[in-house]
């Protein structure tokens, strides 16, 4: 496994895996881990589904995530909401800036009009893959299916929007090493993809290997940033905690 | 709020072949087949109408609010393409005499609630509990009324997912809606606010539809919000063929 680009405290470190470009992932990361997730090159797109691990009909829902916050981005200080008012992780560090949660995912018709096609049988594990696809796989994997595929997180992509509320991707947003911490505040099956975004412009299909570390930090203080970003984080967060009481 | 392109209908409510009046706070799950126009009428102005969509033939193709901005833009209005989960065409928003309605906002729930105004708000009604109580309602009757007979041997068609029986809507099916009515700009340093409306008594919405879908409204009761000066209110549907 490759090292670590950001060493984290080597006496709470749980393990690392690394995600190559366009492939799929998912996992189980327990309240009080923290997981920094890594751009290797500058186009990492990584798309993400969040559920509670004992109980996935509880996930990740944007629209409450972005009304809770007042934002249309996320990025550090920000909590990612259920549709069940609580926490499932939150945003503790973050050198990106802007983590887009609109775009959605890009579906095989997107990889194909922008790349062409490239299937296994040519290209093995190089083949052009899919964010839906990626997702669908993970989720089926877990008895989770294409219901279960609603509006995602995708890191370190920026989807901008005009005053006619069109929407422009940023492609000078991306840089060699950005990465954020996400500190896990429930029990959560994390799905991954790290497919491109469906919007990203560049013709060339060349996303970025992503690399993940996990290690254990503890749960949310009564100091924390993102619990005390907002009234509305300090109810969340509250909310969150009556689960492991 | 001048540049907003307001386009009115030729339809005339006398030929509906569907009129109702649908109280704030209460629900409707109705099929609206392939060609037939649904309009949406905003009875007392800024009520929040929030609306899902899913085809009659696979409830896991549903409204999709990632690929419908991915198609247009954050704000839906005349011309507008909602889209499904599957990249296709559900409905095209034909008439707007409002000019701008929101798909990023959601829909209110309890949890919600209390999250964003108080813990104490929770045991008020919202969106999702209506939302719910549509589903858990729902026969499938109105699905095969309005299911087109060559779709009935489809393969593709009803749900084969582990864990739920054919035909039945789960809270897993609710995904991002539509808020018909709603204003809520983004900023492009990425903010986001429930703004006031601009909607207004006898203002609507009218769309026309690519396929069979089954329509699901909650006629949001939100009392916690200025966005409809805490007075939700009705609003009346209209369906033509």
């Amino acid at each position: 496994m490759a090292q670590s680009i950001h060493p984290v405290p080597a006496e709470t470190f749980l393990w690392e895996d690394l995600i190559p470009g366009g492939c799929h992932w998912s996992g189980v990361l327990r309240r009080g881990t923290a997981l920094r997730i890594a751009d290797h090159t500058g186009r990492a797109n990584l798309s993400a589904l969040f559920f509670r691990a004992d109980a996935p009909i509880e996930r990740y829902n944007m629209p409450d995530t972005l009304k809770a916050q007042h934002t249309a981005m996320l990025t550090r200080g920000h909590a990612l909401y259920s549709d069940m008012g609580r926490v499932l992780c939150s945003i503790i560090a973050d050198t990106a800036g802007w983590h887009d949660t609109i775009g959605g995912v890009s579906t095989d018709a997107d990889i194909m009009g922008r790349y062409g096609a490239s299937r296994y049988q040519t290209a093995r594990n190089a083949m052009h893959r899919s964010a839906e696809d990626g997702l669908l796989i993970e989720l089926f994997k877990h008895g989770l299916g294409r219901a279960d595929l609603a509006p995602n997180v995708n890191f370190f992509s920026k989807l901008t929007v005009d005053e006619a509320g069109l929407l422009q991707f940023d492609t000078t947003h991306g840089k060699a090493g950005q990465w954020l911490d996400l500190r896990f505040d429930m029990d959560v099956l994390a799905v991954f993809s790290a497919a491109p975004h469906a919007l990203d412009p560049r013709p060339d299909y060349a996303p970025s290997d992503v690399h993940l570390t996990a290690w254990r930090c503890g749960p949310a203080d009564a100091h924390d940033d993102c619990r005390n970003a907002c009234p509305e984080n300090q109810r969340g967060f509250y909310r969150t905690e009556l689960l492991y009481r | 709020m001048s540049s907003f392109n307001l386009v009115e209908s030729p339809l005339d409510p006398a030929h509906a072949i569907y009129d109702h009046v649908l109280p704030a706070g209460e629900g409707w799950l109705h099929p609206v087949r392939a060609g037939q126009t649904l309009r949406i009428l905003d009875l007392e102005g800024n009520q929040a109408v929030d609306t899902l969509f899913y085809s009659a033939s696979d409830f896991t193709e549903r409204y999709s609010a990632t690929e419908t901005l991915k198609a247009g833009a954050i704000y839906l209005t005349a011309g507008s393409r909602l889209m499904s989960s599957r990249g296709r065409e559900m409905l095209t928003i034909t008439a707007d005499t409002c000019g701008r309605h929101d798909t990023l906002g959601g829909a209110c729930s309890a949890e919600s609630n209390a999250v964003r105004y108080a813990l104490d708000k929770q045991p008020m009604h919202s969106c999702r509990d209506t939302f719910l109580k549509c589903l858990w309602q729902y026969d499938g009757g109105l699905s095969r009324e309005c299911r087109a007979a060559p779709n009935a041997l489809d393969p593709r068609g009803g749900r084969a997912e582990p864990g739920s029986a054919p035909g039945a809507l789960t809270k897993r099916d609710l995904t991002a809606n539509i808020n018909f009515f709603m204003n809520v700009p983004v900023t492009p340093e990425g903010g986001l606010e429930f703004a006031d409306g601009v909607s207004a008594p006898g203002k609507y919405v009218e769309m026309k539809a690519a396929m069979d879908v089954l329509c699901l409204i909650s006629n949001c009761p939100q009392l916690n919000n200025p966005c409809n000066a805490y007075n939700p209110t009705p609003v009346r549907l209209l369906i033509w063929n």
